[in-house]
């Protein structure tokens, strides 16, 4: 699994960062999503599915 | 359970598309229909109000999610289609265009729609936002020197105003309360966000809109309850929403204020909401409600999925309320709810920084939570709202040794 975030798209509304916390960061400044793991490992990818489902933006895409 | 080999989720925004993403990911693989209303696919709402109406983004930036990924997920989408009844035995959903769907499970996410004033139907300058097209029609009609006025201050009327000023609008904002948004964000973040308003030149005015003066079947005007008169070209009516619940008229699921649900999410058997519409017992405060926030729509569309697959294994909807709101150069998050709070206390930053972050009490019971321009803080206070946590004050430093 790869992620590519749109850092653009992002509210920071910081729902990925309770989803997924190994994965996803929010930005000091600005509050918005920064990628910790942008290959994370097989145990972490339900997590990082649930993240891309409740992102408000759409800022979260998932590539197998 | 009875065998669900299709199911049919009836509203294409966030909700529906949500629900449907959901369902499938989730290892559902019968037939799957979305239904939508409106001839755009999915798309998110929040930035019409915003990169929208004040043109920083162009439409095809706020699809939810690529055309392919429905084909991918086997979701037949049909878009420009309404639903027009709901079988009352559930068991099927009639269309607007004469189509029927039979449908071992549907979910309602119809969401709702403007409400609108009385006698400006078909008057040309009045407008309503909460479709793309209505916002890009919006943008279309403002400009250098047109004079705007917004009927409603909530966070739909204030961010339009914002971009309208931005556009150029001699904007009036018209709201019921002393400043706009006191309730939802309470004095300190609604202080700043008036000041900054005054800052952008756009005027406020407490009244409350009871009609649309307008001659040769145009908007020259406003008149506000009290008698006054505005004088207008453009006429925003951003006075909250109607659930769009008619086409259940006969079925047998509960209409009140939107669709009456359990904790799960379900209207019936076989029957569920998600979304605006969703009518739900709030576990925090035990009172029914719909919520129109942004996250809920997702995060009850998550729940209501899996609630729908898991049979006895389903597990109440109760999301935390949080929304966000963009007012010029403040972003401001709300986490819990303000409104009924009697004190409030600073955490981080102050107003005058435009930075801050506060805690909003019922007595020392934390209710509610705001940051403005604090995104990174808003999450750390996240579960003192959660937990209704006791506030004692700030931390103190540790005596030293």
């Amino acid at each position: 699994m790869k992620i590519i975030v749109d850092r653009e798209r992002c509210v920071g509304a910081g729902q990925c960062v309770l989803a997924a916390p190994a994965v996803f960061e929010q930005n000091r400044e600005d509050g918005l999503v920064e990628l910790l793991r942008p290959e994370p490992a097989q145990d972490l990818h339900e997590a990082v599915t649930e993240a891309e489902l409740i992102c408000p933006s759409g800022a979260i895409e998932l590539h197998s | 359970m009875n065998s669900l080999d299709e199911i049919v989720v009836v509203g294409a925004g966030a909700a529906g598309a949500t629900t449907a993403e959901t369902l499938r990911r989730q290892g559902y693989e019968g037939r799957l229909t979305l239904v939508g209303a409106e001839p755009h696919p999915p798309y998110d709402r929040p930035p019409l109000s915003k990169q929208i109406l004040s043109g920083r983004w162009e439409p095809d930036r706020i699809r939810l999610r690529g055309p392919e990924v429905y084909d991918r997920l086997g979701i037949d989408v049909r878009l420009g289609t309404a639903a027009s009844r709901l079988d009352p035995a559930g068991r099927a959903v009639e269309l607007a265009d004469g189509g029927r769907l039979h449908a071992d499970a549907v979910v309602i996410a119809t969401g709702v729609r403007p409400r609108t004033l009385p006698g400006t139907e078909g008057v040309a300058g009045v407008h309503v936002l909460r479709t793309l097209d209505d916002a890009l029609a919006l943008r279309e009609a403002l400009g250098e020197g047109r004079r705007l006025v917004v009927a409603g201050a909530g966070l739909l009327g204030t961010e339009a105003a914002v971009a309208a000023r931005g556009l150029g609008a001699d904007v009036t904002l018209v709201g019921s309360e002393p400043v706009p948004l006191l309730d939802l964000l309470g004095p300190p973040a609604a202080g700043l966000v008036a000041a900054v308003h005054r800052e952008l030149g756009l005027r406020f005015r407490r009244g409350r809109v009871s009609g649309v003066v307008s001659a040769g079947g145009a908007a020259t005007g406003v008149l506000l309850a009290d008698g006054t008169h505005l004088p207008a070209d453009v006429v925003l009516v951003a006075m909250g929403s109607l659930t769009n619940t008619e086409w259940l008229a006969g079925s047998g699921v509960r209409v009140g204020d939107g669709v009456v649900c359990d904790e799960l999410g379900a209207a019936r058997p076989g029957v569920w909401a998600a979304g605006d519409l969703a009518n739900k017992p709030d576990p925090r405060t035990g009172r029914r409600r719909r919520w129109e926030h942004r996250t809920q729509a997702t995060e009850q569309a998550v729940a209501v999925a899996r609630n729908l697959l898991a049979g006895p294994g389903a597990r109440p909807v109760a999301p935390l309320p949080y929304f966000w709101t963009d007012q010029h150069d403040l972003r401001i998050q709300v986490f819990g709810e303000i409104a009924g709070t009697d004190r409030w206390h600073i955490v981080e930053g102050s107003p005058a920084e435009r930075r801050f972050t506060a805690v909003h009490c019922v007595e020392d019971r934390v209710r509610g939570a705001v940051a403005v321009n604090l995104p990174r803080s808003a999450q750390q206070l996240r579960p003192l709202v959660e937990n209704e946590a006791r506030w004692t004050g700030l931390p103190t430093e540790a005596p030293a040794g």
